[in-house]
C-alpha cells in the first residue's frame, strides 16, 4: 500500500513538472513575445522592460529561474497589468471559482447519483427514459448556451433573478445551475449502469434468497458498491466544472479565475495564462491523486489486484 | 493373427448431416446494423446528420446571400420570408451565417474523426502490439498528456499559435487521438493473445500485416463507437473555443462565434441567439444518441 501511494505520488510530481516544462516552453516560442503590440515602443523603453522581465537572460536560465520561483509560490508578475502579480489574481479569483465550482459540485452530486438510482431501479419504465432522456440533452447542451438561455428566460423575460454579477446567494443559482448540468446529467448516466451492472450480480440474488428487505438490499448492497465510479469521476468532474468555468464566469461577469483566465487570453497576458495554467493543473493532478488514494481505501479489490502486481 | 490390405474395404461414405446451416449467415456488420435500425432515437440522429451534411454543403449554393454580405439598412430584422432568421447587427442574413456555421462544423468533426483514425488507432495499435517497454513509454506519454482537461491544451496550443480555422484543426489533431489511443491498445492487448495471431505469425505473417488486416478490423466496433463520441466533442470544443475568442476569425462565422456575438443584443434581440444555440444542441444531440444506438448495435456483450 505504502509502495503504492509513492508510486503514484512520484508519478504526479512527474506528470506535473512536464506540464510546467511544456507551458513554459510554449509560451517562449510564440513568435513576437508579449510587447510586441500594436504600438511600436522605442528601443530604449524596450530594453528596460526586456530587463526587468528578464527576457535577455538564456532560456535555460529562465527556466530554472522558473521552476525555483514555482517551487517557492511565486508565479511572477503580470505583463499587461503593472503592480499584479499572478499569486495576486488567483487569490482574488481562485475563492469566488471554488465556492461556485463546489455548489455546482455538490448540485451535480445531490441530483445525478438519485437520478442513476431511480432510473436503474425502474429500468425500461418512465422514469428510467424520463431521466435518460433528460440526461442526453444535459450532455448535449454545452455550457455557455444553457448559461445564456437561462439568462435570457430567468432573468429577461421573467425577472426572477439578478442577471450577472456576484455578491448574493441569488447571484449563485443560475451560474451554478450553468456549470452543473453537463455533470449532473454524466453522472446520472454512470451511476445508473453501475447500478445495473451490481443489481446482476450474485450476491444480489444471496441477499434476496436470504429475505432480506428490499430497502436493505438496495442501501447496504448495491448502493454502496455501485458507488465507486462516481468517486473515480470525482476528478473528471472537477476538471468540467474548471473548463466550463471558463465561459459561465464571463456570461455573468462573475469575478472569478476562470473569468480572469479568459481575460488574460483576450489580453495575450503570457504569465498569467501560464501561471493560472500551472495552477490548474496542480490542482487537478492533487485532487486525482487523492481520489485514486480514496479509491483504494474504498475499494478493497484494489488493493488485492495491486498486490498481485 | 496377420492383418493385410485386403481384409480392408472402404464403406461408402455416409451422408451424415450433423449440423446444418438453416438461414444465410448474417456478418457482424449487417447484424450490427439490423440492430442498430430497430433504434428510433439513432436513427433520428443519423437522419438528421444525414440531413445537416447535405444543407452544409448544398445551403450555401442556394442561399441568395453570402456569408459576409452587409446590409448597413437592414440590420436587426426579425425573422421573415425574405430572411428566415432575421439579419444580424451588420444586417447579414443569419440563416447563411448558420449554413457557413454548419460547414465549420462538421468539418471540425471531419477532422477529429480522421485523426482519431489515422493518430489513434495506429499509435494505440503499435502501444498494443509490441507490449513491454514500448507499450510503457508510450502509455506513459498518454498518460501525462491526460493529467489536465484536453480543454486546457487545446486553449494553450491556441494561445500559441493563434486563431484560425485551420490552427484548430491542428490542435485538435495534437490532443484528440488521446481516448482512442487508450480504448485500441486495450483491445488489442487481448486480442493478440488469439489463436488466428498465433496461426498468421506461423504462416509467416509480418507484425504490420498482423495488426493491419488481423488484429484493428476485429477492434474495428469500439473504434467506430468512440469516433461517433469524439465527433460532438470536438464540435462542441470548437464552439467553445469560438466563443472564448480563440476560433475562427471575423467575418467568418462558426456556431460559437455566432453565440457569443448574440451575447451583447441578447435583451433585444434573442432570436439571434436561438438559432446557433439549437443548431450545436440538435448536432450534438445526433452526434450522442447515434454514438449510444451504435454502442448498443456493436457491442456483443449488449446482445440479448
Amino acid at each position: 500500500m505504502t509502495q503504492y501511494i509513492l508510486r503514484r505520488i512520484a508519478v504526479s510530481l512527474l506528470v506535473l513538472w512536464v506540464i510546467v516544462t511544456v507551458t513554459f516552453f510554449l509560451m517562449r516560442i510564440i513568435p513576437g513575445g508579449p510587447f510586441q503590440g500594436e504600438k511600436k515602443l522605442p528601443p530604449e523603453i524596450r530594453k528596460n522592460i526586456e530587463e526587468r522581465y528578464k527576457l535577455n537572460d538564456p532560456l535555460l536560465k529562465q527556466y530554472g529561474d522558473y521552476l525555483t520561483n514555482l517551487i517557492h509560490w511565486d508565479l511572477g508578475p503580470s505583463f499587461k497589468y503593472k503592480g499584479q502579480t499572478v499569486n495576486d489574481i488567483i487569490e482574488k479569483g481562485f475563492p469566488i471559482s471554488a465556492a461556485l465550482g463546489g455548489i455546482a459540485i455538490m448540485i451535480s452530486l445531490l441530483v445525478g447519483i438519485p437520478a442513476g438510482i431511480i432510473s436503474a431501479l425502474r429500468q425500461g419504465r418512465w422514469p428510467d427514459y424520463l431521466a435518460m432522456f433528460f440526461s442526453t440533452i444535459g450532455i448535449s447542451v454545452p455550457s455557455f448556451i444553457l448559461a445564456t438561455l437561462l439568462m435570457y428566460f430567468i432573468s429577461y423575460k421573467l425577472h426572477l433573478l439578478p442577471s450577472a454579477l456576484w455578491g448574493s446567494p441569488k447571484h449563485v443559482i443560475m451560474p451554478a445551475i450553468a456549470l452543473s448540468g453537463l455533470p449532473t446529467a454524466f453522472i446520472a448516466r454512470l451511476m445508473r449502469s453501475s447500478m445495473l451492472e451490481v443489481l446482476g450480480q450474485d450476491y444480489i440474488k444471496t441477499a434476496r434468497a436470504k429475505g432480506l428487505p428490499k430497502i436493505v438490499i438496495i442501501y447496504r448492497h448495491t448502493i454502496k458498491n455501485a458507488i465507486i465510479p462516481v468517486v473515480t469521476y470525482l476528478g473528471p468532474l472537477t476538471a468540467a466544472i474548471l473548463t466550463g468555468s471558463f465561459v459561465v464566469e464571463n456570461i455573468f461577469a462573475i469575478p472569478g479565475l476562470g473569468k480572469h483566465f479568459v481575460t488574460s487570453i483576450y489580453n495575450r497576458d503570457y504569465t498569467v495564462i501560464m501561471g493560472v495554467t500551472v495552477f490548474y493543473s496542480i490542482l487537478l493532478v492533487t485532487l486525482n491523486l487523492l481520489v485514486d488514494l480514496a479509491y483504494a481505501v474504498i475499494d478493497p479489490r484494489i488493493k488485492l489486484f495491486e498486490a498481485k502486481e | 493373427m496377420h492383418f493385410s490390405a485386403e481384409m480392408f474395404r472402404p464403406l461408402p461414405r455416409e451422408k451424415k448431416s450433423t449440423q446444418e446451416i438453416v438461414r444465410p449467415s448474417t456478418t457482424y456488420w449487417q447484424d450490427a446494423w439490423r440492430r442498430l435500425k430497430k433504434n428510433p432515437l439513432a436513427m433520428a440522429g443519423l437522419a438528421f446528420i444525414i440531413f445537416l451534411l447535405l444543407l452544409a454543403t448544398f445551403g450555401p449554393m442556394i442561399s441568395p446571400y453570402s456569408y459576409s454580405d452587409q446590409n448597413l439598412l437592414n440590420t436587426f430584422k426579425g425573422p421573415s420570408t425574405k430572411h428566415w432568421f432575421g439579419t444580424d447587427n451588420l444586417g447579414r442574413d443569419v440563416f447563411t451565417r448558420v449554413l457557413y456555421g454548419a460547414r465549420i462544423s462538421l468539418s471540425i468533426g471531419i477532422v477529429a474523426s480522421l485523426v482519431n483514425f489515422v493518430i489513434g488507432v495506429i499509435y494505440g495499435g503499435v502501444a498494443g502490439y509490441v507490449g513491454g517497454k514500448v507499450d510503457n513509454v508510450m502509455m506513459r506519454i498518454v498518460d501525462i498528456l491526460y493529467g489536465i482537461p484536453f480543454l486546457l491544451w487545446v486553449i494553450l496550443l491556441m494561445v500559441v499559435i493563434g486563431p484560425g480555422l485551420i490552427n484548430i484543426y491542428i490542435v485538435l489533431g495534437v490532443v484528440y487521438w488521446l481516448p482512442m489511443a487508450r480504448i485500441v491498445r486495450g483491445q488489442i492487448l487481448s486480442l493478440k493473445e488469439q489463436e488466428y495471431v498465433l496461426a498468421a505469425k506461423t504462416i509467416g505473417s509480418s507484425s504490420r500485416r498482423i495488426l493491419l488486416r488481423h488484429l484493428i478490423p476485429n477492434t474495428m466496433g469500439p473504434i467506430i463507437v468512440t469516433m461517433t463520441l469524439a465527433i460532438p466533442e470536438a464540435i462542441f470544443t470548437e464552439a467553445f473555443l469560438s466563443f472564448i475568442g480563440l476560433g475562427v476569425s471575423a467575418p467568418m462565422a462558426s456556431w460559437g462565434t455566432l453565440a457569443s456575438e448574440a451575447l451583447s443584443s441578447l435583451k433585444s434581440h434573442p432570436y439571434l441567439l436561438f438559432f446557433p444555440a439549437a443548431a450545436i444542441c440538435l448536432t450534438l444531440f445526433a452526434f450522442n444518441f447515434l454514438g449510444d444506438g451504435l454502442r448498443d448495435a456493436l457491442d456483443p456483450r449488449m446482445r440479448k
